[in-house]
């Protein structure tokens, strides 16, 4: 049966699927619990599950990110939510040196299936420190997953199987797409974590994409579809591990490859996926790969200029008409 | 020097147990001094940090723990990992960087690591560990398991916020959490009153809602009754508890420190309190102990660190081809 929900209303109906379904399940975070979540993803859950397992925490990223690590390894299966990205700086220390590290250092001994949940980037007006994508630094990091579901049935899948998952598994979640409302087939089977998926088929350039950007990037497809361009889609879900076999599959289609993110653009997972096209479909490609990413400001406070800042569907179809123009 | 701690026993252990902690004490000690000289010849490499001075603090703490409880230990791990009863091969040819190493050679000295025994690192960020420790504790607390989780760190790791913050943590919900403070009096080469305005460390964690206490860390009798009497509290239910021990290396802080920063005086001073040779001595005025009873302690424990040396020597190396395993665990495809 297909549904109509909003991303946010996923996220609940997922994190309340994993509590319902397994009591090593448990949610804590800041403001998880009687707040009802700082985007409403977990309201209801503490009246319907408990204290002991809808757990609000004090503001301390980095112990209760460790003590999910620590939870994970005593058996237990952690959902971690952490406000935003932007706080999670202050558990990176835990996430890089004890969640990345345990089982290789532990010589293989040691399992961290923690799932931790964080809201990331910019658009909605809350200046620099609200405001960061920083998925990407989190990407570089072996050790661990990290995906972000675009759309509301990944909103719904993706944690389901991030619990599944034997290592820690970061979930982003653009705060943009909350409210936004999508198609939900209550009864298909998610798609694996790993695997990005063709979200519009097409002939003539791919646009590789993530997360918040993938509503632009479509939305610019269809405007270039209006002036007879055909562009593919292509939604990475995951970016770490990167499915390499999808982007370059893709690419030897359309010759054309443009990377729509919203990290800034040095050192970027955009830099990533670039790099991998070289390598792997050099001789496919009609043109140079191009990047869409981030002006690389702290991102401001006014709207006009935080706009600008961010990659918008204006722009990602000037990006597309301009590969194309180059066309010999 | 003073002598503030109340708790000194009176009377003497059982002979056997007295033995067992002193040979305790020494393993860890020949262990390490047998480690010192392997890392002059190159043997060991990486970084490396001696216990020397500290035994009486793991071999006295973890008399108070069974085999289900955890420990969550720093880099300065050698003496908890042997008391906790990780092999002293596999421990040395961890060292060795081998593949019998108890962590396959991915962690050395820093990072022993033994699920079987429940010993959950050897972690090198200081204050990181008190985070995983708080974790391990909720997780017996959420599944119904009366056990404890200890959690040592060091006197620099107080000035970390994840010190504060995990105390608190674990205070606000009542979990079976055991904090060790091994103060040794100083942060690499920085001495307490130099990072700590306020260098009372229990006075640190009464303030985030713990009991606390500050125990003589050079008296194993001292460390083991302390332990004990807190652990049974945190079995009990009725939370997290802090214990400072009260301690001193005597060695350099890692195998490179020039030890610029205190007075051989101090050092001596120390020394004299040396926890194996003044327990010996008790055990001797107690005569619990003969000349026959040490001579044969010693010649045991000298044969556990030859054949500890023996396994790292003849222990293989991790085929480079398996460098990248273990990163992820592997799944079976369901």
């Amino acid at each position: 049966m297909t549904v109509r929900l909003t991303y946010r209303e996923a996220v609940r109906a997922a994190l309340r699927a994993a509590l319902a379904g397994d009591p090593r399940v448990f949610l804590m975070g800041e403001d998880v619990g009687r707040y009802g979540g700082a985007y409403a993803c977990s309201k209801g859950l503490l009246e319907e599950f408990g204290p002991e397992r809808v757990r609000d925490t004090p503001l301390s990223e980095s112990t209760f990110v460790g003590a999910g690590i620590g939870a994970a390894l005593g058996g237990l299966r952690p959902i971690v939510e952490v406000m935003t990205v932007n706080f999670s700086l202050l558990a990176l220390d835990q996430i890089v040196n004890n969640g990345a590290t345990l089982r290789h250092m532990s010589g293989g001994q040691l399992s961290v299936p923690l799932v931790v949940r964080m809201a990331t980037g910019g658009g909605r007006q809350l200046a620099a420190q609200h405001s960061h994508s920083l998925e990407g630094w989190y990407a570089h990091v072996p050790g661990i997953k990290v995906v972000a579901p675009a759309t509301v049935a990944d909103a719904r899948g993706m944690l389901g199987l991030a619990l599944r998952d034997p290592d820690p598994v970061f979930i982003f979640e653009h705060a943009t797409l909350y409210p936004v409302e999508g198609e939900l087939d209550e009864g298909a089977v998610p798609l694996e974590l790993a695997r990005a998926a063709v979200r519009r088929s097409g002939r003539d350039v791919t646009v590789i994409t993530y997360g918040g950007s993938l509503g632009k990037t479509l939305e610019a497809a269809d405007r270039l579809a209006e002036e007879g361009t055909e562009a593919e889609v292509l939604d990475l879900r995951s970016l770490r591990p990167l499915d390499t076999t999808a982007i370059l599959a893709s690419v030897a289609k359309t010759h054309r490859a443009l990377v729509v993110d919203e990290g800034w653009r040095t050192g970027s997972l955009a830099a990533e996926v670039s790099a991998q096209i070289m390598e792997g479909a050099f001789y496919d490609l009609d043109g140079p790969v191009a990047r869409l990413c981030s002006v690389e400001v702290p991102l401001p406070y006014a709207q006009h200029l935080e706009e600008a800042a961010l990659p918008q569907a204006t722009g990602i179809a000037e990006t597309v008409r301009g590969m194309l123009k180059r066309r010999g | 020097m003073a002598m503030p701690f109340p708790c000194l026993p009176n009377s003497p252990p059982a002979r056997e147990h007295a033995l067992h902690l002193l040979r305790e004490m020494v393993r860890i000690r020949r262990f390490e001094e047998k480690a010192a000289e392997l890392y002059t010849l190159g043997k060991i490499r990486g970084f490396l940090h001696l216990y020397v001075g500290e035994e009486a603090v793991a071999v006295g703490a973890m008399q108070a723990l069974t085999v289900d409880d955890a420990v969550v230990a720093t880099y300065r791990e050698h003496g908890q990992a042997l008391a906790r009863g990780l092999p002293a091969g596999a421990l040395m040819a961890e060292m060795y960087g081998k593949a019998n190493g108890v962590s396959r050679g991915r962690g050395g000295s820093m990072h022993f690591f033994d699920a079987s025994r429940r010993f959950y690192g050897g972690h090198a960020i200081v204050g990181a560990g008190l985070p995983i420790a708080v974790g391990l504790a909720l997780a017996d607390r959420l599944q119904g398991r009366a056990r404890v989780t200890t959690c040592f760190f060091g006197d620099g790791a107080v000035a970390e916020g994840e010190f504060h913050e995990s105390l608190n943590l674990a205070a606000l919900w009542t979990l079976p959490v055991l904090f060790l403070c091994e103060n040794n009096r100083y942060a690499m080469g920085t001495a307490l009153p130099r990072h700590q305005a306020q260098t009372d460390l229990s006075r640190k964690a009464e303030s985030e809602g713990l009991c606390a206490e500050t125990v003589d860390g050079m008296d194993v009798l001292a460390v083991e009754a302390a332990t004990r009497r807190v652990a049974a509290a945190v079995r009990g239910g009725f939370g997290p508890h802090f214990l400072e021990y009260q301690t001193y290396r005597f060695r350099a802080h890692s195998m490179y420190d020039p030890e610029l920063y205190r007075t051989k005086e101090e050092v001596e001073a120390w020394k004299a309190r040396d926890p194996i040779a003044t327990f010996t001595a008790r055990l001797r005025d107690w005569c619990v102990l003969s000349e026959d009873d040490l001579g044969a302690l010693e010649a045991t424990v000298a044969r556990e660190i030859d054949d500890a040396v023996q396994t790292a020597e003849a222990g293989p190396w991790e085929p480079v081809e398996d460098l990248a395993k273990d990163v992820y665990t592997p799944v079976s495809p369901s």
